[in-house]
């Protein structure tokens, strides 16, 4: 597996601050808008974006985190059961512009599913979605985010990884190629 | 990840720990999705279950229905009293006959001990047993484990009383391997009659008398007097029974701790738990109906995710 860094830890702080810009931009001051990250990865872009947001608005941003699991798609084409993990929804989203985060948008499919997951929790104004890497030209499905940190052109075979300093102990994102060989 | 060790939920004395843990870890979701303004999720949309009820059951029933129908699931009814049953039709008739409508998984309460592993030899569909006989109430036994996780944080460690008609309980015998597989000691509590002669066997403590063992626990699971499996007097009158091991408010409030009282229903009020108790917030006994549904769903969910299409 061949390593490849597509964005470093400084591209990557410049990346979140462009990123929050442009939410400010469309949101103003946030008092229409809450922010809700898909778990599990998704929660690590909306934790950074909400703590820059935070810093730059001097103001507390409303924050969810979603679970998806029981709305997948691909229930029982897998080998062991999906475990979900919390969702953390304690507002009221009702006629609420909604931004959805998550690291990497590939098929489409999760991103459905959350769709599908929010609208449990009412009828929200408007929903956007943002994403810390988009992989063009692999959707499964209708679906584009409004918000990108980086797009990138992949083949099926090939992954992306965004690392966080809390969890991986560096900000940067990995494209990993199969070695020529297999 | 992690995946049951069995494909029909038959009794708690197949499970393993971490298939009790588990199902605990996914009710602890399901039991956020059932206080959502929208209780329902999709997963399982493609699948139907038929509930199969040979015994009569409000609980139970109400509670495998609606956390099917929160999964999304197809559900179809069959209660033995208006059915083919009546005519002389079999077990396995009956079951393979409500299969062959395409039917993915079915949840039964039988009179029979063993009804539920006999049907899971025998059909080809998940099974769920609601209660079998005087054998198992595996369901029952989960969330009443969970009801004690979420009252007192762990189950571990825990000391819990059983107090009743442990012979014809499958309750009390679900109970006690469900509690030991998570840690907790058991006690089991009631007359001599009423009691299995080698339940010592199974590692349980055994006491003749209810103020001591109310003295000794934590928790407190007061089990009705099964009267319609009694086909003999197992002691004088119900008011005798009662007067030894009903649970009054006075016994409970001259206690030196306060204990947990929980009851799988339906309550006879005044024979084993009198009214002030069971409405009492020491009692639990309608956090146990509420975990009942999210703790269906997880096995319910866990269980279909091992039905494999062709």
């Amino acid at each position: 597996m061949e390593k490849q860094v597509i964005l470093n830890s400084r591209h990557f702080e410049l990346t979140i601050n462009r990123l929050c810009y442009q939410l400010i931009e469309i949101h103003n001051d946030f008092s229409e808008t809450v922010l809700i990250g898909l778990q599990p990865r998704g929660i690590n872009v909306l934790t950074r974006v909400k703590s820059r947001l935070e810093e730059i608005l001097e103001k507390e941003v409303v924050c969810g985190n979603l679970d998806i699991t029981f709305y997948r798609d691909d229930f029982r084409r897998r080998e062991a059961p999906l475990i979900p993990s919390a969702t953390n929804i304690d507002f009221v989203i009702e006629n609420k512009n909604v931004v959805l985060m998550d690291d990497v948008l590939y098929t489409g499919r999760t991103i459905r599913a959350g769709l599908d997951a929010l609208l449990a929790f009412g009828r929200p104004k408007k929903v956007e979605l943002l994403t810390m890497i988009d992989r063009r030209f692999r959707r499964d499905l209708p679906i584009s985010a409004d918000y990108v940190g980086k797009t990138v052109d992949t083949l099926i075979s090939e992954r992306v990884s965004v690392e966080w300093t809390e969890i991986e102990g560096e900000d940067k994102v990995v494209l990993f190629t199969p070695d020529a060989n297999g | 990840m992690d995946n049951l060790s069995v494909d029909h939920l038959i009794g708690i004395k197949d499970l393993t720990k971490n298939d009790i843990e588990l199902i605990f870890k996914t009710a602890d979701s399901f039991k956020q999705v059932i206080n959502r303004p929208i209780k329902k999720v999709p997963s399982l949309r493609d699948i139907t279950i038929a509930n199969i009820f040979f015994e009569n059951s409000t609980r139970t029933r109400l509670s495998f229905e609606l956390a099917e129908k929160r999964l999304s699931s197809d559900v179809v009814n069959f209660s033995a009293a208006s059915s083919s049953v009546k005519k002389g039709e079999t077990l396995i008739d009956t079951v393979n006959n409500i299969l062959s409508m395409k039917v993915d998984m079915v949840v039964m309460r039988h009179s029979s001990p063993g009804a539920a592993k006999f049907l899971s030899e025998r059909v080809n569909a998940c099974v769920v047993n609601a209660g079998d006989g005087t054998h198992e109430h595996p369901t029952q036994a989960l969330l009443d484990a969970y009801s004690i996780r979420e009252k007192l944080g762990e189950v571990s460690g825990k000391k819990v009383v059983i107090v009743g008609d442990i012979l014809h309980s499958r309750v009390a015998l679900s109970n006690i391997y469900c509690l030991q597989k998570l840690g907790a000691e058991v006690m089991v509590c009631g007359p001599t009659t009423l009691m299995p002669k080698y339940i010592a066997e199974l590692g349980v403590k055994v006491e003749h008398n209810l103020q001591r063992a109310l003295e000794w626990c934590d928790v407190a699971n007061m089990l009705r007097i099964q009267l319609e499996r009694q086909d003999i007097k197992y002691f004088p009158s119900l008011r005798e029974y009662s007067m030894q091991y009903g649970l009054t408010k006075e016994i409970l409030d001259n206690l030196s701790k306060e204990i947990v009282v929980m009851h799988p229903g339906p309550i006879n009020r005044g024979v084993e738990i009198t009214s002030d108790v069971a409405d009492s917030k020491q009692s639990i006994i309608l956090q146990q109906v509420e975990n009942g549904v999210a703790v269906r769903m997880a096995v319910i969910y866990l269980l279909a995710s091992k039905i494999k299409r062709q």
